[in-house]
C-alpha cells in the first residue's frame, strides 16, 4: 500500500534529525500509547471483576477450604473428580438444562411473534413496544414471590383454575416436570418482551423495499416473514440466543425464590428444581460451606455454558446456511 | 495542536482515574470508631428476640450507645449463611450476633472468628445459666467461652381450641393434656380428629414433628442425635433417630399430616386458613404462631403437655465477633441481654424461654400468662421442665445431617417414597452430606 500519492517532490530535510520538540515528542507518545489509555477502563474493570475472581475461584477449588477455617489444604483437581461422580450435581445439569429448554424455546418465538406484530401500523404504537418490556424493568425477586404463591399447592390460583376445568391438583414444587414448568413460566414472562424489543430494532433496520417487491411478487405475510425477516434477523437472534444460554444456565433467583420454607435452597424435597447455581451455593454456602467444592461447580458452570453456547451457534450457523441458500435462489 | 493534545491526555487520565477510584471506594468503607462521638452497637439476629424495650432502656442509661438491630423476623437458613460469609471475609457481622444451638458446634470449631468471652470477666456469670446451656457456650478444650446463653426451647403442645371443639374433643387444656401422654395417643387421638372432617388437618407437618420426637427420645435415652458424643455419625445406628422415624412414619400413614413444609408460604397461609389444628411447639414457636396466624386468631389457639416426656428445641446464643470495632462496649450490652432481667423481658415480649435458672424461678416467669394463647399460663407449663432438661449434644454437620434426614422424612410425607426407602436415603443422604 506504499502509493505516494504527494506529487510534490519529495522535501529534504534542513538539518539532520533535529531534536524533536516537546510537541512533537508528546504527539507521538499520543498517537502510540493514548489508545492503550482508551481502553484501558474496560480492561482494568474486567481484570478486577473478570479475571482476578475467575482465576481466583480455580485456585479456590483447587483446595480444601471450608469457609470458616484457618487451614485450606492443597487437593488438586479431588473436588473434580468428586464432582464428576456426584449424582445431585448431575441432577442439578439435567434440572438447568430442562428449565433452559422449556423456557428458552418458546421465550424466543413469541418474541418474535410479538415483535412481527408491533412493527405493523399500530395505533399507539410506542405504548404498546413499552408496555412489553414492563415485565422486564419488574423485581425478579417480587415476580418470583408473586409466581410461586400463584402455584401453590393448596392455596394457589393456577390449581384453583385447573379444578374449575377438573383438572386434579398439580404440586407444582413437588414435581419435577411441573417444577420446571412453573419456573420456565416465570422468566418467560419476564424476557420475552425485552427480547421482542431487541428483535423489533432488528426488524426496522431491514430495507422496506425488500417487502414491496415480495409484495408485488404476490408474497404473503407468513411467507415475507419467514423469506425475508428470519434470515435477516439470523445475527440478531444469535445474539439472543447466546445471552438467553448464559441467563438461563444462571439461573437463580426464579427457582431459589420458587421454593420456600427451610433449605429452600435445594429446590423441594428430591431437588426437583434445584438449578447448578442452587446447588453451588448449596456446597459453598449454607449448610455445607465448602467453598472448594463450590468453586469447582462454578468452573464446571462455566464450561458447561461454554458448551451450550458453542452448540447453540452452530446449530445456528447450520440453520442460517439454508436460509441463505433459499435468499440466492 | 500540542494543547489540543495535553487536553485529550488529561481527559484520558482524568477517565482512567475516576474508574480506579471508583473501583477503590468499593472496597474501602468507612468503619473508624468516633473517638468521643456516639458508637452505634449492631445486633444480628433472626425470628423474634424480642429486646426492643431492653434497647431502649439500655440506651437510656448508656446516652453513649445506639443500638440497630438487624435481621428481625428472618429466616434462620437465611441469616446463618450471611452470617458465615461475614466471618470469612471478616467484614459486615454486626458488633453482637445471634448464634442458634444447632449451628454453634460449626462455629464453635473455628473459634478464632470470636471474641473469649472468658477474657472479659464472663466467668463470674457461670451461674447465670443452667449448667448445660453455660457448657454448650464453650469450645471443646473449654478454654473460650463463645457464647453467652439466651433463650432454651423447652416443648408444648400448642392447640386449636375451635377445631378441637368442632370434632367434638375436650379444649380445656389439662384435658387435652390428659387426651396425650404418649406419641401413639397422640395419633389415636388424631384419628378421631380426622374422622370428623372439620376441613383441617390434625398436624401442620411432619418434619418439625419429627424434630420434636427425635429431640427428646435422644434426651431421655442416649443424649445425643445424629452424631455421638465423640462425633461419629450415628443416623443408623441411634434407636432415638429410628424411633422418631417410625412414630412419624405412623402419623404419616394414619394421615393425619396437612403436609405443609415447615416456614414455607403455604405453611404460613395455612396458619391463617386454619388448617391445621396441633403443631409441637417449642417455647420459641408462640410468637411464630402468634405472628403467622395473626390478631383474628386471638383467644382460638391454647397449650397443653407435649406427648412424651419433655426436649429441648433449639435456644440461642449472643457472640462478639472479633471483627466488631466495639468489642467492649458490645460484650457489655450481651451481658446486660443475657442476664436475668434481659431474659425476662425478653420473654414478655416475644416468649423465649430463658436459660437462667434464676429468671425461671421468677415470678415475672412463672405467673405469667399469654393473652393470645387464651391466658395459658405459659410460664408454669414452660418453666416447669425447663430446669429438669435433658440437653442433646449436636455433632460438626449437625444441620446438614438434619436437613437431610427431614428431607427424607419430607418425601414420604408427600408420597414419593414409601417409609423403607426414606429411610434408606436418609441413611445414605446423611452420609454423603456429613463427608462433604
Amino acid at each position: 500500500m506504499a502509493v505516494q500519492l504527494d506529487a510534490r517532490p519529495p522535501v529534504v530535510p534542513a538539518h539532520r534529525t533535529p531534536r524533536p520538540t516537546r510537541a512533537a515528542r508528546l504527539s507521538r507518545f499520543d498517537t502510540r500509547y493514548s489508545p492503550y489509555l482508551y481502553i484501558a477502563p474496560f480492561f482494568l474493570l474486567f481484570g478486577v471483576f473478570g479475571i482476578y475472581p475467575l482465576i481466583y475461584t480455580f485456585w479456590v477449588s483447587l483446595h480444601d477450604w471450608d469457609l470458616l477455617g484457618v487451614d485450606h489444604p492443597f487437593v488438586g483437581f479431588d473436588n473434580y473428580t468428586q464432582l464428576m461422580a456426584d449424582p445431585d450435581f448431575w441432577h442439578s445439569v439435567v434440572n438447568t438444562l430442562g428449565i433452559f429448554v422449556i423456557s428458552t424455546v418458546p421465550q424466543l418465538l413469541a418474541a418474535l411473534w410479538l415483535a412481527n406484530l408491533l412493527n405493523r401500523q399500530l395505533r399507539a404504537r410506542t405504548s404498546w413496544r413499552m408496555a412489553v418490556l414492563i415485565p422486564n424493568v419488574t423485581s425478579t425477586a417480587a415476580v418470583a414471590i408473586v409466581f410461586a404463591v400463584l402455584f401453590g399447592r393448596e392455596f394457589g390460583m393456577i390449581n384453583w383454575l385447573l379444578d374449575h376445568v377438573g383438572v386434579d391438583a398439580i404440586d407444582w414444587k413437588a414435581n419435577r416436570v411441573a417444577a420446571w414448568v412453573a419456573i420456565s413460566t416465570m422468566v418467560d414472562w419476564r424476557w420475552t418482551g425485552y427480547n421482542a424489543l431487541i428483535f423489533l430494532a432488528a426488524m426496522q433496520a431491514i430495507p422496506r423495499d425488500l417487502y414491496e417487491s415480495a409484495s408485488i411478487d404476490g408474497a404473503s405475510r407468513s411467507r415475507q416473514f419467514w423469506s425475508i425477516t428470519v434470515p435477516l434477523l439470523k445475527p440478531t437472534i444469535v445474539f439472543a440466543v447466546i445471552i438467553s444460554t448464559i441467563g438461563g444456565l444462571q439461573l437463580f433467583t426464579e427457582p431459589r425464590l420458587f421454593n420456600s420454607g427451610t433449605n429452600a435452597i435445594r429446590g423441594g424435597p428430591m431437588r426437583e428444581s434445584q438449578t447448578v447455581t442452587m446447588y453451588m451455593f448449596e456446597n459453598a454456602f449454607a449448610p455445607h460451606y465448602n467453598f472448594g467444592y463450590g468453586s469447582a461447580i462454578a468452573w464446571m458452570l462455566f464450561v458447561l455454558i461454554a458448551v451450550v453456547a458453542a452448540i447453540n451457534v452452530l446449530l445456528l450457523r447450520r440453520l442460517g446456511g439454508g436460509a441463505r441458500k433459499e435468499e440466492s435462489r | 495542536m500540542a494543547t489540543f493534545t495535553r487536553r485529550r491526555l488529561a481527559a484520558v487520565a482524568l477517565i482512567a482515574t475516576t474508574a480506579l477510584l471508583g473501583t477503590a471506594a468499593c472496597g474501602g468503607g468507612d468503619d473508624k470508631p468516633a473517638a468521643d462521638g456516639p458508637i452505634t452497637l449492631t445486633v444480628d439476629v433472626f425470628g423474634q428476640f424480642g429486646y426492643d424495650d431492653l434497647y431502649k432502656e439500655y440506651m437510656a442509661s448508656h446516652p453513649n450507645v445506639k443500638i440497630v438491630e438487624r435481621g428481625t423476623g428472618s429466616n434462620l437458613d437465611e441469616y446463618s449463611p450471611k452470617l458465615t460469609q461475614w466471618l470469612a471475609a471478616g467484614k459486615g457481622a454486626g458488633d453482637i450476633v445471634a448464634i442458634e444451638e444447632g449451628l454453634l458446634v460449626e462455629y464453635k470449631a473455628n473459634p478464632q472468628n470470636f471474641v473469649n468471652l472468658l477474657d472479659h470477666g464472663a466467668a463470674d456469670l457461670k451461674g447465670n445459666f443452667l449448667d448445660w446451656k453455660w457448657n454448650q457456650g464453650l469450645t471443646a478444650d473449654g478454654k473460650q467461652l463463645i457464647g453467652l446463653g439466651t433463650d432454651i426451647g423447652g416443648m408444648a403442645m400448642c392447640y386449636r381450641k375451635d377445631l378441637f371443639a368442632k370434632a367434638g374433643l375436650p379444649t380445656d387444656r389439662d384435658a387435652v393434656s390428659k387426651l396425650w401422654p404418649t406419641w401413639q395417643d397422640y395419633i389415636k387421638v388424631g384419628e378421631q380428629f380426622k374422622a370428623k372432617n372439620t376441613g383441617a388437618s390434625f398436624l401442620d407437618g411432619a418434619t418439625n414433628t419429627f424434630n420434636t420426637v427425635l429431640l427428646q427420645a435422644a434426651g431421655n435415652t442416649t443424649g445425643y442425635s445424629y452424631y455421638d458424643t465423640s462425633n461419629n455419625l450415628v443416623v443408623d445406628s441411634n434407636p432415638a433417630v429410628k424411633q422418631a422415624y417410625d412414630t412419624t412414619m405412623d402419623i404419616i400413614d394414619s394421615g393425619l399430616s396437612g403436609k405443609y413444609g415447615s416456614w414455607s408460604e403455604e405453611w404460613v397461609s395455612a396458619f391463617r386458613q386454619s388448617k391445621f389444628a396441633t403443631i409441637a411447639c417449642p417455647a420459641w414457636m408462640t410468637g411464630v404462631i402468634e405472628g403467622n396466624a395473626g390478631p383474628t386468631a386471638k383467644g382460638k389457639w391454647d397449650i397443653a403437655q407435649i406427648p412424651g416426656n419433655g426436649g429441648n428445641w433449639g435456644g440461642s446464643f449472643l457472640a462478639v465477633p472479633k471483627q466488631s470495632k466495639h468489642q467492649a462496649e458490645a460484650i457489655e450490652l450481651a451481658k446486660f441481654l443475657t442476664s436475668a432481667k434481659g431474659q425476662i423481658g425478653a420473654f414478655k415480649a416475644k416468649g423465649p424461654l430463658p436459660s437462667s435458672p434464676q429468671a425461671l424461678e421468677d415470678p415475672a416467669i412463672v405467673d405469667s400468662k399469654n393473652a393470645y394463647f387464651s391466658d395459658a399460663p405459659v410460664g408454669k407449663i414452660f418453666a416447669e421442665g425447663a430446669k429438669s432438661l435433658k440437653p442433646v449434644y449436636m455433632g460438626p454437620k449437625n444441620q446438614a445431617v438434619r436437613t437431610e434426614v427431614e428431607n427424607a422424612v419430607r418425601t414420604v410425607e408427600l408420597g414419593q417414597r414409601n417409609p423403607e426407602q426414606g429411610w434408606t436415603d436418609a441413611v445414605n443422604n446423611a452420609k454423603k452430606a456429613a463427608a462433604k
